[in-house]
């Protein structure tokens, strides 16, 4: 706290997020760890398309894919990244109520997303697709699960601010906290994409 | 800005009718690139579930859908394509470009076809 | 909380919790130091088994792990935390900023580092070091038995996130905190260097988090990636970590550079020659860094195409280099050089970085690498680059910053002897290991038979060994002897740069007034252009500082548990540390943190020298 001062309410920026040098910096520095999350992800996806052939005899991208099921958690997460998008609108036009909804909103679809994940990996562990019982089992869990612990690491940060800051109002300390976990969000939207796209499609398709 | 100011009280007041504007603007560019992600998953998807169209075709086609998607999610949802978000593209695309070589060398050059 | 309060009682409590980033670069340097030593010790008693042909002094399997831990030491735990020490202290002071960016992420990059250090060395006692060579390649790596490349993939893991921390933390503090004027072309050359290795960090290390993280998979909980058996491939290993570890040279290599370039102009009295080509030089450096890492593995049989692009692509980081030896040449030409111990290990690294980047263009020649590949020429070539590199520039920084950061100037005169006696005993270990090489002595080999034409090398290799182990001894002695050279410390050499503008020591918020910047080599230019002193680019006023927090050693000590959790499959002790992580996360996310004032009054009583 800062000493000798009573709390008085300040004047809302217009980018509330960047109006302190924390927050500049907090914006910056997070960016930069996303790219840093490029190349990670970047590393588990050559991982895959190298050894996807690798089944080892056990069950192929195409006998264990379901398309529907994939393209409903691709909706969810879509959406998920448009009401995080609109909880940015709200924070910045000094909604603090309409910020804390439409963070919820993403909160149980990200829920939603991993339970639907969750079903899906305990399917395929059903129909004989171990951990352990080939590369492409492996490099597939590895993958897909990586990006589930990003979903979850999001889905707790997220959930985190929306109870600590319940209450306090829209702060230049908050501000940036919220805008980072939704930058955080999209790049999970982001990664999600080429998932869709290079494990489910092509490995039906291809 | 105030060295002294706290930095944990609540803000107050409303945005100038210049934000507000920009933020109606925004609110419809966001929601046609919504539209657009959402007509551009669906095609991907039917153009691998139809069996009308040949994977040769289809294959490269999703791959490029993907690339346009993740460009709107960057460049509109991000707001990577705001002022001031030079070292944010820069290192962005940096780490597009490191993780493109680590793809192609972890597909191609491991050892199985040799160029 | 208040001023008063936030002045620590407690000397040891303190350095636990500061996120003071000169006292976290003192902690880095400090502990760098130290494995530095331990890294040396290892190599000596693998120097002594090399002695003598057949020599029995360590057995093969302990030879083995000397070899595995030597590497991984030096380059993890020594030579990237003694740079990250003066990247720490120095880039601040450089750019005239008051602290950098993420103080707190500061202090846990440390933790972070210091914990996976002490977890690597702990496989010591527990059974067996890990014993796979540093770059731990599979099948070797996955299929080792015991405990000890468990020790290698959880240590690695939990340092290399402190280091990935590290990076993101000077890339913003470079790119946010810089004082008014001093544009990036502005940029003292050490903090060009750091931002560049910084960014590599950020591009490389994400790799080896994946490598490492399929190799304890695999390991410990039962996946398969590099068993051929069940459809994988060793190669994916051998990729993900050059792809990370060919940017880790020019990591090491890059800030040591810049430390050349702020030792070599200050002794010759001569603006650094070219600045901007250096810089552009550093960022082509930077770039075909990742342009590169398959010359590594020319043997492994990616196909001829594929080498010769890698080969091409080798030889092109010839050229930025060649650009930056002749700018240092002729930065000293036509200067009034002074042969201080620093300039004296700037001016023995030119010619001895040359003889190392020429056997590397030799090395790049794919067809003539099937003949290099694992000899003793590689082991030469690399320590030539990496010891006459990295090492050497370290050395220069220590007799060039020492004052700054220590309050007390070290002794020229030892300091010549230790730069004369590890200069000799250098170039005896490390020349006649080219020959070895070309003669067909493998590299990681534990013996060796007699007659074969090794002996005689073999014995000067390791005599130069010894006398680099008696130079470092005479290093500690120079530190521990002169510390009543007390006078001159603000700024002893004639600086150039904003670090030499601060007093001695250096106080906490290291400026009283942020320094307005009106040329590159700012304080050289107020000497022969201004009055001498720095133009204030603000009235003094209250200053903010961050509040110490015993967090960060509280998140890496979890992980550190987390780890024996995991490498010995007691599950519930690597929750328990997991546990204790999250909580200091999640404390840190919740419990606002605002700081303190230092008052206006404190700081005007510092200036004028009141106490």
């Amino acid at each position: 706290m800062a000493d000798n001062h009573t709390i008085e309410p300040q004047v809302l920026p217009p980018n509330p997020e960047k109006a302190t040098l924390e927050g500049r910096n907090k914006y910056l520095g997070f960016w930069f760890f996303l790219g840093g999350e490029t190349v990670l992800f970047g590393s588990l996806f050559g991982t895959y398309l190298g050894l996807r052939g690798g089944t080892a005899d056990g069950p192929g991208p195409s006998d264990l894919f379901h398309v529907d099921l994939v393209f409903i958690m691709t909706m969810l997460l879509l959406t998920s990244s448009l009401t995080s998008v609109f909880a940015i609108i709200n924070m910045k036009r000094g909604n603090y109520k309409g910020l804390l909804l439409w963070m919820t909103a993403t909160v149980v679809l990200g829920l939603a997303f991993l339970g639907f994940e969750i079903y899906e990996f305990y399917e395929y562990n059903h129909q004989g697709l171990g951990f352990g019982v080939s590369a492409f089992a492996s490099a597939f869990y590895t993958l897909v699960g990586t990006h589930g612990a990003h979903v979850t690491f999001g889905v707790s940060w997220i959930t985190v601010l929306l109870i600590r800051y319940r209450k306090s109002g829209l702060t230049l300390t908050n501000a940036p906290k919220f805008y980072t976990a939704v930058l955080y969000w999209h790049f999970i939207d982001v990664v999600w994409v080429f998932i869709f796209t290079v494990v489910y499609l092509l490995g039906i398709g291809g | 800005m105030d060295p002294h100011a706290d930095p944990s009280a609540p803000l107050q007041g409303e945005p100038s009718n210049q934000t507000k504007r920009k933020l109606k603007r925004e609110m419809r560019t966001q929601l046609v690139s919504f539209v657009l992600m959402i007509f551009i998953t669906s095609m991907a998807f039917f153009s691998i579930a139809s069996d009308v169209i040949p994977n040769g075709f289809a294959i490269p086609f999703i791959l490029i859908l993907a690339g346009l998607q993740v460009v709107l999610q960057l460049y509109f949802f991000m707001h990577m394509n705001e002022k001031g978000t030079g070292w944010v593209n820069a290192m962005i695309w940096s780490g597009l470009f490191v993780a493109a070589l680590t793809v192609a060398s972890l597909m191609l050059l491991i050892g199985v076809v040799k160029y | 909380m208040s001023y008063e309060k936030a002045q620590s009682k407690n000397v040891i409590w303190d350095w636990l919790t500061t996120v003071d980033h000169k006292k976290i670069g003192i902690l880095y340097l400090a502990a760098g130091a130290f494995f530095f030593a331990v890294g040396g010790l290892e190599a000596i008693l693998m120097r002594i088994q090399l002695m003598f042909p057949e020599s029995s002094f360590i057995q093969a399997q302990t030879f083995n792990e000397l070899l595995t831990m030597h590497g991984t030491t030096m380059v993890f735990l020594a030579a990237m935390p003694l740079l990250f020490g003066f990247m720490n202290y120095m880039i601040p002071l450089q750019i005239g900023a008051r602290d950098v960016a993420f103080p707190f992420l500061n202090a846990l990059g440390f933790w972070l580092f210091l914990f996976g250090g002490i977890l690597l060395n702990v496989s010591w006692f527990a059974g067996g070091a890990p014993d796979a060579g540093w770059t731990a390649y599979a099948p070797l790596s996955s299929e080792s038995p015991g405990h000890g490349l468990d020790f290698y993939v959880l240590g690695l893991q939990v340092s290399g996130i402190g280091t990935l921390i590290g990076g993101i933390n000077f890339l913003v503090t470079v790119i946010n905190m810089r004082a008014p004027g001093m544009s990036m072309m502005r940029m003292p050359l050490f903090t060009w260097s750091s931002f560049v290795a910084s960014m590599l960090i950020l591009f490389a290390f994400p790799a080896l988090t994946i490598g490492l993280l399929l190799l304890m998979l695999e390991r410990l909980f039962g996946a398969t990636y590099f068993g051929v058996d069940l459809g994988g491939n060793v190669i994916i290993w051998q990729h993900l970590f050059w792809i990370f570890g060919h940017p880790e040279v020019y990591i090491l290599i890059l800030p040591a550079f810049g430390i050349f370039s702020e030792v070599l102009p200050t002794f010759a009295k001569k603006r650094l020659f070219g600045y901007s080509a250096m810089v552009f030089a550093t960022l082509i450096i930077g770039f075909l860094g990742f342009m590169v890492w398959a010359h590594h593995m020319f043997t492994v049989g990616i196909g001829p195409v594929a080498n010769a692009i890698f080969a091409v692509a080798t030889m092109a980081i010839a050229v930025p280099t060649g650009i930056k030896i002749f700018n240092w040449l002729l930065t000293l030409w036509g200067g009034r050089i002074q042969f201080t111990t620093a300039n004296l290990f700037a001016l023995g690294f030119i010619p001895t970085f040359v003889m190392g980047g020429v056997t590397g263009v030799m090395l790049a020649a794919s067809a003539a690498d099937y003949q290099f590949h694992d000899t003793y020429f590689v082991v030469a070539h690399f320590h030539y680059v990496i010891i006459g590199g990295t090492v050497f520039g370290l050395f220069a920084g220590v007799f060039y910053w020492w004052p700054k950061i220590f309050g007390y100037r070290l002794n020229e005169t030892l300091g010549k002897v230790f730069f004369w006696l590890f200069l000799t005993g250098f170039h005896l270990t490390f020349f006649v290991q080219h020959f070895l090489g070309l003669m067909g002595m493998q590299r990681r080999v534990a013996s060796y038979l007699p007659g074969q034409g090794l002996d005689q090398l073999n014995f000067i290799s390791t005599i130069g060994a010894f006398l680099m182990g008696v130079a470092f001894i005479i290093l500690l002695v120079t530190i521990f002897t002169s510390m009543k050279n007390t006078t001159n410390v603000s700024d002893p050499w004639d600086g150039r740069t904003l670090e030499w503008t601060t007093t001695t020591p250096v106080p906490e918020y290291n400026f009283a007034q942020t320094p307005l910047v009106r040329e590159l080599d700012a304080f050289w230019y107020e000497k022969y252009e201004g009055d001498g002193k720095m133009k204030a680019a603000e009235p003094i006023g209250d200053i903010h500082m961050p509040n110490g927090s015993i967090l960060p050693l509280i998140i890496a000590f979890g992980l550190f548990v987390a780890s024996f959790g995991l490498i010995y499959a007691v599950y519930p002790l690597a929750i328990v540390g997991l546990i204790i992580s999250f909580i200091g996360m999640f404390l840190r996310s919740v419990k606002e943190d605002h700081g303190y004032h230092i008052p206006a009054e404190a700081v005007k009583r510092d200036k004028d020298g009141g106490k």
